[in-house]
């Protein structure tokens, strides 16, 4: 399967919004790749734990401009 | 600095509120809190504020007296009725804490704030501070933790409506009771758990006491559903900047649950009172807690003479 990434750009909202967005991205793609745009270190920590407890793997935490692209993904 | 004698706890420590010696009898405790909605519903948010606010005096074994609103509410856009009934959940509190509202002030504002000044009285020299801990002192906590977590999931709208309930008479619970049941005993410190987590106010202690402050992981209580929404990374940014903040005071062994860390330092709203107490008290302590049917009576760790100024989780 080719790497369809969706992004989620919870970028400007305050936890818990990046990790509803989060549980909501990963809801609708069911498995895959996809990545997180984040702006603060506590959405970045509580984005990763939300992946991680749903069973994706977080691969990749990029900075990027003032915050972090988070790559996670699972295998279908 | 102003310097005034009877000035017995100012602005120079970090406690939970002033003191100041009307007579050789009397000492007035001050104190002030306030903040934005942590639940939906209105009655119970004013409970919660007015029983985080009355926390300081009972902190400082103090008998609150009187109290003030402070309101920041948006007029415009928000229902009278919204203010009225927080209003109500604040005085119910009072009632409760025998303490009589005298006034208040409101201003406009786009974010809902509300909270009380309260004054209370203690003698000048009984009341408690953070800074009396002694070496061989056991810690107990009067309520579990985890609401600033729990909040962060009603929030998100993943909270079940039982478990909202729970977390409401929590935080709307007084610590008259504790502050009671510490009456007449030998106590050397006390503070309440609030916005800098069991993590931060311990460290407070552990700093004006200048001891090492110990705390079982295992012992704390905690909220059941706390441990869950930490893991799913329903953390508020207030637990990570506590840890941060501590981190240099902070030694946690390798055997304690990275989550509990998480858990120590959210920022509680209303929390237990901390309470340092002679190992030979402690028993009596925890009895007359457990007769009140405090949230909590639990010893979660002690005191040490090493490592002053530290908190270590083991």
């Amino acid at each position: 399967m080719s790497d369809i990434v969706n992004t989620v750009d919870a970028r400007g909202f305050s936890c818990p919004q990046p990790v509803i967005m989060t549980l909501n991205g990963i809801k609708k793609a069911n498995k895959g790749k996809m990545e997180i745009l984040v702006d603060t270190d506590t959405a970045k920590e509580n984005v990763s734990r939300a992946a991680g407890a749903q069973g994706w793997v977080v691969e990749d935490i990029q900075p990027e401009d003032e915050g972090y692209r988070i790559t996670i993904r699972k295998e279908g | 600095m102003q310097k005034d004698p009877n000035l017995l706890v100012g602005l120079d420590v970090s406690d939970d509120a002033g003191v100041y010696r009307l007579t050789d009898e009397i000492a007035l405790i001050q104190t002030l809190d306030f903040f934005t909605p942590i639940v939906d519903d209105p009655f119970d948010f004013g409970r919660i504020a007015a029983a985080n606010s009355l926390s300081d005096v009972y902190a400082m074994g103090g008998r609150p007296l009187t109290a003030m609103n402070i309101v920041c509410f948006p007029i415009k856009e928000m229902d009278n009725k919204v203010l009225r009934s927080i209003l109500e959940g604040g005085l119910e509190t009072l009632k409760r804490a025998d303490t009589i509202l005298v006034g208040g002030h409101s201003v406009e504002d786009p974010e809902l704030k509300y909270g009380l000044s309260v004054t209370g009285i203690v003698h000048p020299q009984k009341f408690l501070t953070n800074a009396g801990a002694r070496p061989g002192d056991l810690l107990i906590l009067t309520k579990p933790l985890g609401t600033g977590i729990l909040a962060t999931a009603l929030k998100a709208d993943m909270l079940e409506g039982d478990a909202t309930r729970r977390i409401t008479e929590l935080m709307a619970t007084l610590n008259k009771d504790a502050a009671q049941a510490m009456e007449g005993l030998k106590i050397n410190a006390c503070t309440d758990i609030t916005g800098f987590g069991l993590l931060g106010h311990g460290l407070e202690m552990a700093s004006a006491s200048n001891v090492g402050i110990r705390i079982h992981a295992e012992k704390v209580p905690v909220i059941p559903e706390t441990i869950e929404f930490a893991s799913m990374g329903l953390v508020p940014a207030g637990s990570y900047t506590n840890q941060k903040f501590c981190s240099k005071q902070l030694q946690v062994d390798d055997t304690v649950d990275p989550l509990l860390i998480d858990i120590f330092s959210d920022p509680q709203t209303s929390g237990g009172l901390l309470i340092s107490v002679p190992k030979d008290i402690a028993p009596s302590l925890v009895e007359r807690l457990t007769e009140k049917k405090t949230p909590a009576a639990s010893i979660i760790g002690e005191v040490s003479g090493s490592n002053p100024g530290m908190i270590q989780f083991y």
